[in-house]
């Protein structure tokens, strides 16, 4: 079994462009099952969010609005900057999903 | 035979559960659930004991929340709960009602969503969404919302729906048409000579009283009213209250001429209980007179409100009565508003208070 550190793969086995994916906690509260860190197929933030969403269905709703466009006040971070849905991914690129600050 | 009544509570920080006997002395508090989101509005179907809860995180946006093991488990779904692309997103689920295999979920910003498959996905409805008015609805002081859903048990295709600050809104043909129903409530905040306008008034609640087939209670910010013809008229009922001012409203289970009512002491004067006492108004003749209720709750420095979807009652005879506060507490009371007892306190902010009574 994969412990946190072991990104789970999903998608199509030996897809090209794979990337890793780092999901914040509160987002994986909301989907029990779902790792903290996995690694999917995509292109670009939407592909990679919509891999994530076959996984584990519902997740793009968390992520992404109907604009659409990544939440207020969620963060999509590739090679340290802040990204876009279109954003594109490299091969083998680090993702971070985190939660803004926010709250009340 | 019932043997287990449920307080649903909806609060900022999650949704919670008070259990009790039907005799309602003793309670156990359960919760907070849904992953402390703020939960708008918690509600039982009373067909199926399935429970949901209406939220939206700042973070993660709205979805409709559901427990079929009365509150053990829970999972949540927005799907279909959306708007067309480039319009505003919804920001949150507002209000909840299941009747007849259907689920209604009110938004904001204001519309409404059915699902046909116990919350899993939603449509939306769309004769509301597209109404002639809507370009000129004016948001309430939260945001434009549609908080108040109610169908009639005896006829599902009657639905009516209130929107701050739309007013109230009917459909009789389960949601294909939509007209305003506004005729008789007052407009204070609008210019001397448009204060009876056919849309925009600012309704905060409404309930439908039982076993009359057209009649309704409307706590509004500029009034209390009741409507005998279905909402197509309203006739003020405030006289005899200490302010014309409150949020909820919540009808009895079976006397159609009894309510209940939180009155607070104006919408600009801080929103507390009148006088800083704690009271629940009563009326048992359909709102010619009303009756404060005190016995057993706090009557110094009482500096809490009530908000729109913060008091129910249950099934029960004699009927329970429950109130969630601004600050916290919950009231209950198991003889019909005579006498009150302070059930669970330093909660969240109680945002909604619904029952359920589940048959053992």
């Amino acid at each position: 079994m994969s412990g946190p550190d072991t990104p789970r793969t999903t998608g199509a086995p030996g897809a090209a462009g794979t990337v890793t994916v780092t999901l914040a906690g509160a987002l994986t509260y909301l989907f029990p099952g779902a790792p903290r860190q996995i690694a999917v197929p995509a292109a670009t933030v939407s592909e990679m969010i919509d891999a994530l969403d076959a996984g584990w269905p519902g997740m793009r709703d968390r992520i992404v609005d109907s604009t659409p466009a990544i939440r207020r006040h969620m963060n999509v971070f590739v090679g340290g900057r802040r990204a876009r849905l279109d954003t594109p991914l490299m091969p083998g690129a680090a993702v971070f999903v985190l939660t803004a600050i926010s709250g009340g | 035979m019932a043997d287990k009544v449920l307080i649903l509570l909806g609060t900022k920080k999650g949704a919670f559960i008070a259990a009790s006997d039907t005799e309602r002395r003793s309670w156990s508090l359960s919760g907070p659930f849904c992953e402390h989101w703020p939960m708008n509005h918690v509600v039982g179907d009373p067909a199926t004991g399935t429970i949901y809860g209406a939220g939206g995180n700042e973070w993660f946006g709205p979805a409709v929340w559901k427990s079929t093991d009365l509150g053990a488990t829970w999972s949540h779904s927005s799907a279909g709960l959306a708007y067309e692309t480039g319009e505003e997103p919804i920001k949150a689920a507002w209000s909840l009602t299941a009747a007849n295999g259907r689920v209604y979920a009110g938004v904001q910003p204001a519309g409404l969503f059915a699902s046909d498959d116990r919350g899993e996905t939603w449509t939306p409805v769309k004769a509301l969404r597209d109404h002639p008015t809507r370009e000129h609805w004016q948001p309430g002081g939260a945001g434009l919302i549609l908080h108040s859903l109610v169908v009639d048990p005896d006829d599902h295709d009657r639905i009516w729906v209130g929107i701050s600050a739309a007013g109230v809104f009917h459909s009789a043909d389960g949601g294909k048409t939509w007209e305003p129903r506004n005729k008789g409530t007052r407009s204070d905040f609008m210019p001397e000579d448009q204060r009876y306008p056919e849309f925009g008034q600012c309704v905060h609640n409404i309930a439908k009283a039982p076993g009359m087939t057209d009649r309704l209670y409307q706590q509004n910010h500029c009034g209390m009213y009741r409507s005998d013809d279905a909402g197509a008229s309203w006739q003020s009922i405030e006289a005899g209250l200490p302010s014309s001012f409150g949020f909820p409203a919540a009808a009895h289970p079976s006397d159609p001429d009894t309510l209940f009512l939180a009155p607070l002491n104006g919408d600009i004067r801080g929103r507390y209980m009148p006088d800083a006492k704690a009271a629940i108004w009563r009326t048992r003749d359909g709102g010619k007179t009303w009756q404060d209720m005190r016995k057993g709750l706090p009557q110094e420095n009482v500096y809490f409100g009530v908000l729109r979807q913060a008091m129910a009652t249950d099934r029960l005879a004699p009927a329970g009565v429950y109130f969630g506060t601004s600050s916290g507490e919950l009231y209950a009371s198991a003889d019909e508003g005579e006498s009150w007892t302070e059930i669970a306190a330093h909660l969240p902010t109680i945002l909604s208070v619904e029952t359920l009574v589940v048959n053992g």
